[in-house]
């Protein structure tokens, strides 16, 4: 199983979750966050006073996968965040060694 | 009794009646300005520091109530007293208001003179001397003791308002002087930006405002919506508190004046909102917000001296140079590094001078010197007696909190709670 990490610009969340919801996946985490990559922030004027924001709202998912589908995931998601301007976001893979379903017990694929 | 004396016993009563209901009316517009000062101050304070300036706006209110009605209003208005520093120490003793108040048979047989309720007047009062302790509240804000604020408020509506208010409007030396302050951009606005700054120099500029080389940093509001919210209210308000300064309406020229009065005084504070909205723009190149509310408010400051003598295009010329002012004022006082969350000293100091200075524009009885006069007076009494206080308070229970409680907000050192909790264990 992996564990899928995107950070992807908020406003394409919408078009992500369609995405994989499409391929089949059934859940999704959604937190709000903030970073920068190579996009840098923005200057800011308050009362005469600059200041600079380096940080910009992004929305990171994560997604628990089957092995056999990540690669389909990874693309539908690019497909679906990018926009092809500076800040399209990331996506992390990382081996996810175990899974739970809280409910029932189930571990392993069929928990996911 | 012949029908005319009834006749005219029953227009006495009327006009009594009418002139009342509109002190209380007016009151209660002027009482809905402490809703707007709250509001201003809750949008441009930061989050964690919302519920304690809720806490501390509201506070002042009720205080300046009590301290008002159990000496303040009887310090201000001694009864027939004319000129003078400080009233005759002989009437000290009716500090407390009564309850009692003018009877009809007394109204009729005044001839005109006895046109309002006594406690109605009070009630007029008593909202003013809270608009001019609440500006003190903005300026302070992110870093006081909440309750040094609150002993603070005790002294200056309980005495150091209240001396200075009857110079002017209670018959003292000011008034004998020919100083003229309609509604009080000097008593009132004048006043309250003083003790705002007598606190502000002992106290301190919140942490992170000012960097060791001359740099400045902006510490913005958590809430436009509210700021914005809270100067509309105040405009709202100002009609009440210029309006209401007539202190009468129920005759022809009366009614008038105070037309004339709601009409200069809106557009004042639209003169001071576009020319504060335009300078921000040309100056910093964005159209900043937080400056066009405190231009609408500066223009308001600036026509509250007199209101009542312009033509409305001199008024808006008035508000719109107060707006001008005090954009200039709040970047000159951050130099300065005085610092003032919400431009408070710049929109009732700076602006209430300008106001004060205006008024021989329009109003032939007005003298520069004299306005000049009552400027210097009342800011040097109210800046050195506030100094006073404040600095015995910091000397004693201290006036700042502790750094570590500025860093974490003071909603949760001086109140225990949080304005916009996010992470409680309920539901």
């Amino acid at each position: 199983m992996k564990m899928i990490t995107a950070i992807i610009k908020p406003f394409k969340l919408d078009d992500v979750r369609q995405a994989v919801a499409d391929i089949g996946l059934q859940g999704i985490t959604v937190s709000e966050v903030k970073g920068f990559g190579r996009q840098r922030g923005h200057t800011e004027l308050y009362r005469g006073a600059e200041y600079v924001v380096d940080f910009l709202p992004k929305a990171k998912i994560e997604l628990a996968v089957d092995d056999a589908i990540a690669e389909e995931v990874i693309e539908a998601i690019c497909n679906a965040a990018r926009t092809g301007e500076i800040g399209d976001g990331k996506i992390f893979v990382t081996d996810l060694d175990q899974a739970i379903r809280i409910r029932t017990g189930e571990i392993g694929t069929a928990a996911i | 009794m012949d029908d005319v004396t009834t006749l005219a016993g029953q227009v006495a009563e009327l006009s009594y009646a009418l002139d009342t209901f509109y002190f209380l009316v007016m009151g209660a517009l002027v009482m809905w300005m402490a809703a707007g000062f709250t509001m201003l101050e809750a949008g441009l304070v930061r989050a964690k520091n919302t519920a304690e300036i809720l806490t501390k706006n509201v506070g002042l209110y009720a205080i300046a109530c009590i301290m008002y009605m159990l000496c303040g209003y009887s310090i201000m208005y001694p009864g027939a007293y004319e000129g003078g520093v400080f009233q005759n120490l002989s009437t000290i003793g009716s500090g407390l208001l009564g309850s009692s108040d003018n009877s009809a048979a007394d109204v009729i047989a005044s001839g005109g003179d006895t046109y309002y309720s006594g406690l109605s007047d009070f009630f007029f009062q008593v909202v003013f001397v809270a608009t001019a302790m609440s500006i003190v509240s903005g300026a302070v804000a992110e870093r006081m003791k909440l309750w040094a604020f609150f002993v603070f408020a005790v002294f200056l509506t309980g005495f150091i308002y209240p001396v200075q208010g009857f110079w002017k409007w209670g018959s003292g030396w000011l008034n004998e002087l020919g100083f003229l302050d309609f509604a009080g951009s000097g008593v009132v606005h004048l006043c309250g930006a003083a003790a705002a700054l007598a606190g502000v120099l002992l106290l301190g500029a919140r942490k992170g405002k000012y960097g060791d080389k001359g740099q400045i940093f902006a510490i913005p509001g958590s809430n436009l919506p509210l700021a914005t919210l809270g100067t509309l209210i105040l405009w709202l308000g100002w009609f009440g508190f210029n309006g209401g300064s007539e202190l009468k309406l129920s005759n022809v020229g009366e009614a008038n004046a105070v037309a004339l009065v709601f009409v200069n005084t809106n557009m004042a504070a639209a003169g001071g909102l576009v020319f504060a909205l335009i300078l921000a723009r040309l100056w910093f190149g964005k159209a900043d917000l937080t400056m066009a509310l405190n231009g609408a408010l500066a223009g308001l400051v600036a026509i509250t001296a007199e209101p009542l003598a312009p033509t409305p295009l001199l008024a808006t010329t008035i508000g719109a140079i107060g707006g001008v002012l005090v954009v200039g004022s709040i970047v000159a006082l951050d130099k300065l590094r005085i610092d003032d969350p919400v431009g408070a000293i710049s929109v009732h100091g700076v602006v209430g001078m300008w106001g004060l200075l205006a008024v021989p524009l329009s109003n032939a009885d007005a003298t520069l010197l004299k306005q000049l006069t009552g400027l210097v007076s009342i800011f040097g009494w109210v800046f050195v007696t506030s100094l006073i206080v404040w600095a015995i308070l910091k000397a004693t229970v201290g006036i700042r909190v502790d750094e570590r409680h500025e860093y974490e907000g003071v909603d949760l050192s001086e109140c225990g709670l949080e304005a916009y909790p996010e992470f409680t264990s309920a539901e």
